[in-house]
């Protein structure tokens, strides 16, 4: 069987160059479609499992969500050096031998996810929690990146 | 007659609701079909799960709390979670058992009495 799925036939239709003020619209539109969505998946067969990662921050933390569905926590990996951080690990495979496999779509294997964070942070207080299959790491900026108010004295 | 499944992709007419489809993977036993759905941020509270004329229906809902802050890099997709998938009539759909677990749907599909394998022995 096929991994890669049928697409639905809902491609946008290519207009020709008389569509010049609509094209940024349709740019922005291809994105939205089922098909890219399909096509990242399908790049993860030749680079082996890229798990979806966030990245926010507000004036006291720098805050990843990695999406990773079936993991055991034991088998993540966070790691931070240099101001990356890094999130690794192994999907095992699971199933009793003799299964058959009808249809595999989910990745097994290892996957490792580094990004650089916009500002130093607190090595030493960084959480994580791993919940619904979505792990949410929190990082205390270091005191020197945060915002600061400064005090104006007026005489 | 080898498929759980066969899967309809066909999107209801006036569908408002946008969804995505998860990744899933079927694995047959003497026994049973097992389907494993990846809905990543839903929980059991966010499922809904229906068999109607031999087509089943999956929807995850994510119940993930909003993270305060500005988002700098985003790969994640905001959309729900939806799949059908088309039963092989071997299933006994009135035993149809799910469970989810850290953002996987496990549904145990038994197949009827009558078309589950028989050892036979000679005597």
């Amino acid at each position: 069987m096929s991994i890669i799925r049928y697409q639905s036939p809902e491609t946008v239709a290519w207009t020709g160059l008389d569509r010049w003020n609509n094209l940024r619209d349709e740019l922005d539109s291809l994105f939205d479609m089922p098909f890219w969505s399909n096509f990242g998946r399908q790049s993860q067969l030749f680079s082996g499992w890229s798990p979806a990662l966030d990245l926010y921050q507000n004036n006291d933390n720098v805050i990843a969500r990695v999406e990773l569905p079936g993991m055991r926590k034991e088998d993540i990996e966070i790691s931070l050096q240099d101001g990356m951080l890094t999130i690794a690990g192994e999907r095992k495979s699971e199933g009793a031998e003799g299964d058959k496999a009808e249809r595999t779509e989910r990745y097994v294997g290892k996957f490792r996810r580094s990004v650089s964070l916009p500002t130093q942070v607190d090595a030493n207080k960084v959480a994580a929690t791993y919940r619904d299959g979505i792990l949410t790491i929190t990082l205390p900026k270091a005191e020197e990146a945060k915002p600061k108010q400064i005090q104006v004295n007026v005489e | 007659m080898d498929t759980l499944v066969r899967e309809n992709r066909g999107t209801r007419p006036g569908q408002a609701e946008r969804f995505i489809t998860p990744v899933a993977s079927v694995t047959e036993d003497g026994d049973a079909y097992q389907l494993k759905v990846e809905m990543p941020g839903v929980n059991k509270d966010g499922l809904e799960i229906s068999v109607e004329n031999n087509e089943l229906s999956i929807i995850g809902r994510r119940t993930l709390s909003p993270i305060e802050g500005t988002i700098i890099h985003q790969e994640s997709r905001p959309e729900n979670f939806r799949r059908v998938f088309e039963l092989d009539p071997s299933i006994d759909t009135g035993k149809v058992a799910a469970r989810m677990d850290q953002g996987i749907l496990t549904l145990t599909l038994p197949k009827a009495e009558q078309v589950k394998p028989r050892k036979i022995t000679v005597s």
